[in-house]
Order: C-alpha cells, then sequence, then structure tokens
C-alpha cells in the first residue's frame, strides 16, 4: 500500500484563503456596523433634542408630558416604570429560573428532564402579544379580586407576567452552566457526606456562578428591553411611583404611544424617541458591563 | 476469608453481587476488611474493583442503574439496611478518587468544606490546620489558606483531597488510584502518607500498581473478570502471602505478569 503517495499536492491557494479570511470578517462586520448604525441613528436624532432640552433637566426631571401642554421633559417617571416592571419581573424569574434550573440539572431524572425541557422551550417561544393580552385579560382580573381598587393597566400584572416570560431564559442558560460543572466535584462533596441540597447550592452553584449570573442578566436587560406587553399591559401613564398597583408607562411603551402618534418628523415631541432610545441603550449596556464585572469577581474557575 | 465474626472486622461483605441495567459487573464477593489495615484490591481494567470499593460508602446509589445484592456489614450493621442514611454514612467512611478533584474553592475551604456539612460547631481553623498536617500538606500551604485550591500541583491537590476526607474523621477511608494520575515522586509521597493514615484509619485501596500494593498493603484481594460471570474475587489474603506464595493460579500469573 503507498497511501502517501495518492495524496494530491495540497498547497493552500493564497488568494482564497485570503477571500475566505474576509468574508468571514465581513460576517463580523455586519453585527458591528449594525450596531455602529443604531447607535448612529439615535445621537444623531437625540443631540437636536438635547440642544432644546438640557441633558440634565432630560435625566433628573420628574414630569413626562411631551405632546400636552405645559410640556415637561424629565424621563425619570418613564425610568420608574421600566424599571418598577423589571424588578417584579426579576422577583418572579431570578428565583424561579434558578430553582427550575436546579431541579433540571440536579434532581430529575434523565427521563423527566427529556419533558420537562421542550415545555419550558414552548414557554419561551410563546409571541410577547399573547403573554401581554395574558396580563391585560387573565391576570389583572384575577388580582383585581384580591386586590378590588387595583387599575386595569398596573406595573404587578406586567411585571408578574414579564417574570413569567423569561424564566425559560434564566433556567436554561443556567442549567447549560451547570451541567458544565463536573461531575467528579458532586462526587467529591456526597463523597463527605453532603445531602443532595448541599451539592446543588455549595457546589454547582458556585462553580456555575458566572453562568447563573450572566443569565439573570440577559434576562432582566431582557425585562427592560421588553415592549410588547407592556405596552398592552402596563399603561400609558408616566408616573413616579412605586405602586405597583398603579398604571405606568416604560420607556419601550413610550416611543411605542409616540411612533404610533401623528408627532411629525423632526419635532421636538418625535426626538424624544431617540432620546428616550438612547437612553434605554445606555442602561442596558450598563448592565451588561456590570455583569461582566460581577463574573469576574464570582467566577470559580475548575 | 473465614474472619466473617471477627470482632476485628469493620467491613464485610457477603455474596456481595451489583449489576448496572441488566449487566453483572461484580459477582458473589466475600471478604472482610480489617480494622486500621490497609487492604488493596488489585486486578485488570474492568473486573469490579471501583464498583466494589463504591458499594462500601454506598456512592453506587448516585448511579441510577445500579443494583446492589447481597449484603455489606458495617461494624456489624447492615450498611444497605432501611434505618442507614446513606449521607450520613459517606461521613463516616470518606472516599479519594482516581483524579484530584479539589473544590474551585480556597484551600481551606476546601478542607473546612465536609465540617460544614455535618455542622462542626469547634474551631474551624484547627481543624483544618488538623487535616493539613494530617495528611503532610500543612507545611507546602500554611501561608496561603486563601488561594485557589487549583493553584496547586496534582500531587498537592491529592493531598488536599485526602485532607479533606480526613477533616471529618471518618473510620475507614476508600481510595480508588488515589496515585495514578501523579508522577512517581508525589506517587511516593501519597504512599508515605498512607503508611502513616493507617494508624489511625481503615484504608481500603484500589491499585493498578501492583508494586504499589506490595508496598502499602498490609492485604490484597485479586479480582478478575470474565465474559460470563463478570468481576469474581478470586483470593484474599496477606499480602506477603498474595505476592510470594499465592494459592490460586490465576494470581500468580498476574502477578508475575502472564497476564493483564
Ligand atoms: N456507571 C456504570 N454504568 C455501566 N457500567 C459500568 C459503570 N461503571 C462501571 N461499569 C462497568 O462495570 C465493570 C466494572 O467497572 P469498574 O468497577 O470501574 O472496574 P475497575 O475499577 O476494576 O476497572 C466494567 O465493565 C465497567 O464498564
Ligand atoms: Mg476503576
Amino acid at each position: 500500500m503507498k497511501i502517501r503517495e495518492s495524496f494530491p499536492e495540497r498547497a493552500e491557494n493564497p488568494i482564497s484563503g485570503t477571500i475566505v479570511k474576509y468574508l468571514f470578517f465581513l460576517c463580523v462586520l455586519i453585527s458591528l456596523l449594525t450596531t455602529a448604525g443604531i447607535l448612529y441613528s439615535l445621537l444623531s436624532q437625540a443631540i437636536g433634542f438635547f440642544f432644546e432640552v438640557p441633558l440634565i433637566d432630560f435625566l433628573t426631571g420628574t414630569r413626562w408630558a411631551p405632546i400636552l401642554k405645559p410640556q415637561a421633559y424629565g424621563v425619570l417617571p418613564l425610568v420608574c416604570g421600566t424599571l418598577l416592571v423589571a424588578a417584579i419581573a426579576a422577583v418572579v424569574a431570578l428565583p424561579v429560573g434558578l430553582a427550575t434550573a436546579i431541579f433540571l440539572s440536579e434532581y430529575a431524572p434523565d427521563k423527566i428532564r427529556r419533558i420537562l425541557k421542550p415545555l419550558l422551550e414552548i414557554l419561551a417561544g410563546v409571541p410577547t402579544v399573547v403573554y401581554g393580552y395574558f396580563a391585560l385579560t387573565f391576570v389583572t382580573p384575577q388580582l383585581q379580586k384580591l386586590v378590588p381598587d387595583m387599575l386595569v393597566f398596573n406595573a404587578l400584572s406586567a411585571g408578574l407576567v414579564m417574570g413569567i416570560m423569561i424564566i425559560p431564559m434564566v433556567s436554561s442558560l443556567s442549567e447549560d452552566a451547570m451541567l458544565a460543572v463536573p461531575r467528579s466535584l458532586r462526587y467529591a462533596a456526597y463523597a463527605l457526606g453532603s445531602t443532595r441540597l448541599e451539592v446543588s447550592l455549595k457546589v454547582v452553584v458556585p462553580a456555575a456562578l458566572s453562568g447563573i449570573i450572566a443569565s439573570f442578566i440577559i434576562a432582566v436587560s431582557r425585562a427592560i428591553g421588553e415592549t410588547m406587553l407592556v405596552t398592552l399591559a402596563a399603561g400609558a401613564t408616566p408616573r413616579m411611583t412605586f405602586n405597583v398597583f398603579d398604571s405606568i408607562q416604560t420607556m419601550t411603551a413610550y416611543i411605542v404611544q409616540l411612533s404610533l402618534g401623528e408627532a411629525p418628523h423632526g419635532s421636538l415631541e418625535y426626538n424624544t424617541i431617540f432620546a428616550v432610545g438612547l437612553l434605554l441603550f445606555v442602561m442596558t449596556l450598563i448592565m451588561n458591563v456590570i455583569g461582566h464585572l460581577v463574573v469576574r469577581r464570582w467566577r470559580e474557575v475548575y | 476469608m473465614n474472619n466473617m465474626t471477627s470482632p476485628k472486622s469493620v467491613l464485610n461483605t457477603s455474596q456481595l453481587s451489583v449489576y448496572y441495567g441488566s449487566f453483572l459487573a461484580l459477582k458473589n464477593v466475600d471478604m472482610a476488611i480489617q480494622a486500621n489495615e490497609v487492604t488493596a484490591l488489585i486486578g485488570p481494567s474492568g473486573c469490579g474493583k471501583s464498583t466494589l470499593l463504591r458499594c462500601f460508602n454506598r456512592m453506587n446509589d448516585l448511579i441510577p442503574d445500579a443494583v446492589v445484592e447481597g449484603k455489606v456489614l458495617f461494624n456489624g450493621k447492615d450498611l444497605y439496611g432501611s434505618e442507614i442514611n446513606p449521607t450520613e454514612i459517606r461521613s463516616r467512611i470518606g472516599m479519594v478518587f482516581q483524579k484530584p478533584n479539589p473544590f474551585p474553592k480556597s484551600i481551606f475551604d476546601n478542607v473546612a468544606f465536609g465540617l460544614k456539612v455535618n455542622g462542626y460547631t469547634g474551631k474551624m481553623d484547627e481543624a483544618v490546620e488538623w487535616a493539613l498536617r494530617q495528611a503532610a500538606l500543612w507545611d507546602e500551604v500554611s501561608d496561603r489558606l486563601k488561594k485557589s485550591a487549583l493553584t496547586l500541583s496534582g500531587g498537592q491537590q491529592q493531598r488536599l483531597c485526602i485532607a479533606r476526607a480526613i477533616a471529618v474523621q471518618p473510620e475507614v477511608i476508600l481510595m480508588d488510584e488515589p496515585a495514578s494520575a501523579l508522577d512517581p515522586i508525589a506517587t511516593l509521597a501519597i504512599e508515605e502518607l498512607i503508611r502513616e493514615l493507617k494508624q489511625l484509619y481503615t484504608i481500603v485501596i484500589v491499585t493498578h500498581n501492583m508494586q504499589q500494593a506490595a508496598r502499602v498493603a498490609d492485604k490484597t484481594a485479586f479480582l478478575m473478570v470474565d465474559d460470563a460471570r463478570g468481576g469474581y474475587l478470586v483470593e484474599y489474603d496477606a499480602t506477603s502471602k498474595i505476592f510470594t506464595n499465592p494459592s490460586d493460579s490465576r494470581t500468580e500469573a498476574y502477578i508475575t505478569g502472564r497476564f493483564s
């Protein structure tokens, strides 16, 4: 047998090699350029707005009334509404999502896991508009039985349902992180007399912490950016409140409201959506930076 | 093999068989492990040494389709009896694994782990130091207890795993090829440690290395496997007897290297 002799010449063609390299790079560029484009369009149109409304007034003002006279451009009520809904969602989704992940990765026999995982994926795939109507037409009426003077549009229903909506995101990313923890660490802990719960909470969760925190951050960023659900269920009343039974307005819901309205292009009212959009962009960016820092600080490398 | 009723025997098996699903991995093992001795389990790969070892601290419970039949007595009590809590048993029968598996935590936290889960109420610092001294690791790590255990060398990591097991003061320490992932010098350090530790503990060690069994073990059990009957115990006796004058021709063939 002369195997080596029947190989063809394999000198790499320098031209095709280069083309392939640039083709891959081009794909990278698509997302980079899109991000840059978004940032540019937000910035360029927000600048006009900030010439007329000082940045400091925008960021610290507590009244948001860009259309009704007397106009006011304090964004805090929108930020407050956004954070209120996201906080309610986080209170639901983080513990429930993490507990779900622990159950799937540490407790569930293979058979059960194989049934539950696709079910969770279905939950993740439901269109957000459906969640919005679910909040408005099912959850709110139920809650109103408990709290009769709760408004039809309110932060609580929207937040709770948003929490349910992002559970699969927390659970599936956390579970991936936990499954990646080597078995040998679990055995080490069992062999020292740990219970399953101790193995889960003292070994697996700490070892998977960076992935778990990343899942929290992605989920909360999603909650901050989510639009349809809050537009439908949380209301259109910019309000500085932490009362979860009140109607509020989130930043995203405001952008939808204004985009659908009659504000003429280029007008000050119209440009508010770029200012609000820019702030939303910066908030999610900050979340991600904090996430990276936390992950680096707490990571257990194995 | 007739010392089943000897007061010194800590672990006794009778007609112990283990299945993985329908696969018979270990068949009808009868043996008694004596207190404060080192017992070595030797034999070719796949003969069920690790399986047998895991019967002693009920680690086989963690393998979903493993079924244990027959009896194991621990200090005369049925280890698989309904009143036995396997979690509690594992803190009294410790285990060291083939590949060093320290937690990705500090050196201190590794040793303190078992103390904490078992609700130790004494002074943590003192207990950790005691365990690290017992494992002959204290002098090397006393100035960096807060550093990650993963900064240690392989041999140090394995001694840390031994310290971690010792910290909860088990009666028995099970070791599954504890030196097979280590270089010769680290291996000698572990063997030296094993000889020290048998004053206080009963040790069962699986090894692939017959010289190692000869060097550290008081008793040696030779297991074999064949397709028809799964793994089984061929001969169990004083190490000197096994290595110089075995009664079974298959043992002799194995130790003289005529098959592996
Ligand atoms: N978790 C398991 N599931 C199925 N079969 C296993 C499992 N662990 C071990 N076995 C099988 O049982 C037999 C004995 O394995 P083991 O006890 O690991 O042998 P040894 O430690 O002597 O090499 C082998 O055939 C092995 O493939
Ligand atoms: Mg083995």
